[in-house]
């Protein structure tokens, strides 16, 4: 189960999309989990033949359970699988360990003993029950019962431990609502609690490139439009190919920053919550194809229909607010992330350029930023560039 | 003691047998007692001392060393409109009966159509601690509950051996009392107005939450100690005495086992093809969902009753086998 977002703790798996025998490759989609969130698709991150499902539809499981194992062209188990592999003695090497948003580095119960799949699981009548009611993953717990059996207590401490550590997680009676709506606070919360944030905010002149977006979009059918989001977004990400203290992750007491550049476009839902999901490689798309990802990324949110990849990849944070009206955006920074750039409503406003007082139309961006890894010097400097870009859209 | 009737005596468990023997004499002239020196020797452990004296011979019988004659007597006196207790001196000896009291006892309503009962009620001893050897010391009890037709009773405490006789008299059918050799001599309080009990359901003897501990007659006092012990280590152990091995009182025993998810059987008759076999496998019937560990028993080693005092002790269930037992479906949680 990958951890799609810091905030995740365990997910229920909805639907396998593959069966046992399916030749898969990377970046297949294999199976589709509940959130809360909404309905994520799983893609593989190898080449295999699907070998084991472990974890049945309906069942929660922990982030970091093996959902499945797959034969790669080494016959080891790889992919969404982080299980050992099958101790054939003629089998390769293991091959290195799959990016970390697959495998976070500190599974949920560190305690747990690996059970190879074949295991057959000792638990008594009435704490299979129980852990059936709460959707408990059995496979991740250890036994403390009678040889070593998951007992009743070795349940009841999961679901504290599962309260505890995700809250909302485990109120099945939950509305998907209420569900995201803890999900962002507790994101939120450790957030402002975690991050010392700083905030920065420029005006930017966005004059020139609204003029070269109503000429690109002149002779473009309306559905082909380019709308000026993509262009923010794609500054954005220009920039931080500059600032890479602005993209990537603080885990564990440490930054690290991101080899690649995915915008989290910032998208709030009917009903109420928002998502974040990733727009890849923001910064070498052409507006064209940004523009249609974009469409796509929103419809799907709003579907419900995200990838797990999507979720979990973003290395920043972007808002714009300006559709509700406001001229200034304070973020919150989503973690592990540490920067997020906020955009206002575009104002036309008497500006003066080259000495003479002009109207212009003016966005104010802003920047909340984690000052343990970078200071406001280098912030300043961000939406320097932000601007200069802005103020070339056609090479954007 | 005082004159009133609120103050209770201290008594044992044989004049509590004593005791109810003579209020059945008493209450019902149709009663008589009969078997094997009961009458001059008072009894091979002197339950009927003073009887011969009080009701005289034609009441209290003592007959030839003849199992399945005298308890085929008392099948037919019983046929006859009388209420016949017959006291068999050991389960042991018990088995040359066994075709009087499986084939005829048993059987004879169902073969007459209803036409006839057996009120008979056959007390004998059981069990083993008194180093009498492989013939005179097993707990057959559970075969008897086997049968379908008799009830079996197990008292174990002085208000059930006071109690059990007279209900069991008024029962149209056959009943069976084990009495276990080494509670002859328990003493305790006993009301004087102390009486007739009922002979249907399970006691719980000692109320607890965590486990369920299962036994009747001459395992109670080691299964209280047992829970004692438990207790200390943290443990809270419900102790319930069956107190009729047939029929089984089941929603006693599950409502327990349904609070306390776990259960140790105590039983000092063997364990294949037991008695307790029989509870285990009736709570997995009912109760599997609410285990939270495999049912346990603790039951005599399978060997012929040792003789030597050592050997017999170790061949018998102990306090410390119960606690074993029961810390055990505990596993890392004690």
């Amino acid at each position: 189960m990958p951890q799609l977002g810091a905030d995740m703790a365990a997910a229920t798996l909805t639907e396998w999309l593959r069966k046992p025998g399916d030749a898969v490759k990377h970046g297949d989609i294999v199976a589709v989990v509940e959130t809360e969130k909404g309905a994520i698709e799983i893609e593989i991150f190898e080449d295999g033949v699907i070998d084991k499902l472990l974890v049945d539809p309906g069942t929660k499981v922990p982030v970091g359970t093996v959902l499945a194992t797959i034969d790669g062209d080494h016959t080891e188990a790889a992919g969404v699988s982080t299980a050992p592999p099958p101790t054939t003695p003629t089998e390769a090497a293991p091959k290195p360990a799959p990016r970390p948003a697959e495998a976070p580095e500190k599974p949920p119960r560190p305690e747990a003993r690996p059970r190879s799949p074949a295991d057959r699981i000792k638990i008594s009548p009435a704490a299979a029950r129980l852990a059936a009611e709460h959707n408990i993953d059995i496979r991740a717990l250890a036994g403390t019962g009678p040889d070593g059996a998951i007992g009743l207590t070795d349940i009841e401490n999961a679901i504290q431990g599962t309260a505890s550590a995700g809250g909302p997680e485990d109120k099945s009676t939950d509305t998907p609502g209420a569900a995201m709506r803890r999900a962002i606070a507790a994101a939120m919360s450790r957030s402002k609690r975690e991050i010392p944030h700083y905030y920065l905010s420029t005006p930017i002149d966005m004059t020139r490139a609204m003029d070269w977006l109503e000429e690109a979009n002149r002779n473009r059918p309306v559905t082909d439009r380019l709308i000026y989001s993509v262009l923010l977004i794609k500054a954005v990400a220009r920039a931080l190919e500059e600032f890479p203290e602005l993209n990537g992750f603080w885990n564990e007491d440490e930054f690290r920053p991101a080899r690649d550049i995915h915008i989290g476009w910032a998208i709030s839902l009917r009903g109420g919550g928002l998502v974040s999901p990733a727009l890849h490689n923001a910064n070498r798309m052409e507006p064209d194809p940004l523009m249609a990802a974009l469409r796509d990324l929103v419809k799907r949110a709003r579907a419900f229909r995200l990838r797990g990849s999507e979720l979990s990849d973003p290395t920043i944070t972007v808002t714009n607010l300006g559709d509700q009206g406001v001229e200034t955006v304070f973020g919150v920074i989503y973690p592990p992330q540490v920067a997020l750039v906020g955009f206002g409503r575009i104002v036309e406003r008497p500006w003066v350029v080259d000495g003479a007082v002009q109207p212009c139309r003016i966005i104010q961006t802003s920047l909340a930023a984690d000052h343990r890894v970078s200071d406001g010097h280098r912030g300043g400097l961000f939406l320097s560039k932000i601007d200069r870009l802005l103020q070339e859209p056609e090479t954007l | 003691m005082t004159g009133t009737t609120a103050t209770s005596a201290q008594t044992t468990y044989r004049e509590a047998i004593r005791e109810s023997i003579r209020d059945a004499m008493i209450r019902d002239e149709r009663v008589f007692l009969m078997g094997e020196d009961v009458g001059h020797y008072g009894g091979c452990f002197a339950v009927s001392m003073g009887l011969l004296d009080e009701f005289g011979p034609e009441r209290i019988r003592d007959t030839p060393l003849s199992e399945s004659g005298f308890v085929g007597a008392g099948i037919g006196a019983a046929m006859g409109g009388m209420r016949p207790i017959v006291e068999i001196m050991t389960v042991n000896f018990s088995l040359l009966a066994l075709d009087q009291i499986v084939n005829n006892a048993a059987t004879l309503r169902h073969m007459s159509g209803g036409q006839f009962g057996v009120p008979i009620v056959i007390r004998m001893a059981t069990g083993g601690g008194k180093q009498v050897a492989a013939q005179h010391s097993h707990s057959l009890e559970g075969w008897y509950a086997h049968i379908p037709g008799i009830k079996v009773l197990a008292p174990a405490t002085l208000e059930d051996a006071r109690g059990m006789l007279w209900t069991a008299l008024e029962d149209p059918d056959p009943v069976l009392i084990f009495e276990h050799v080494l509670l002859y001599n328990m003493q305790g309080d006993l009301s004087p107005d102390a009486g007739p009990v009922d002979i249907s359901r399970a006691a719980i003897r000692r109320p607890g939450k965590d486990i369920s501990l299962i036994t009747y007659g001459g395992m109670l006092a080691k299964t209280l100690a047992a829970a004692d012990d438990l207790s200390a280590q943290g443990i809270d152990a419900e102790v319930i005495d069956l107190r009729s091995l047939r029929p089984l009182d089941m929603p006693t025993i599950l409502d327990s086992v349904t609070r306390t998810r776990r259960a140790v059987i105590v039983d000092e008759g063997w364990r294949s093809g037991s008695l307790s076999a029989e509870i285990s496998a009736r709570i997995m019937e009912a109760a599997f969902y609410e285990l939270d560990a495999p049912v346990s028993r603790v039951c005599s080693a399978e060997v012929p009753l040792p003789y030597p005092a050592h050997l017999e002790k170790a061949a018998l269930p102990q306090t410390a086998d119960i606690v074993e037992a029961a810390r055990a479906l505990f596993g890392e949680n004690v």
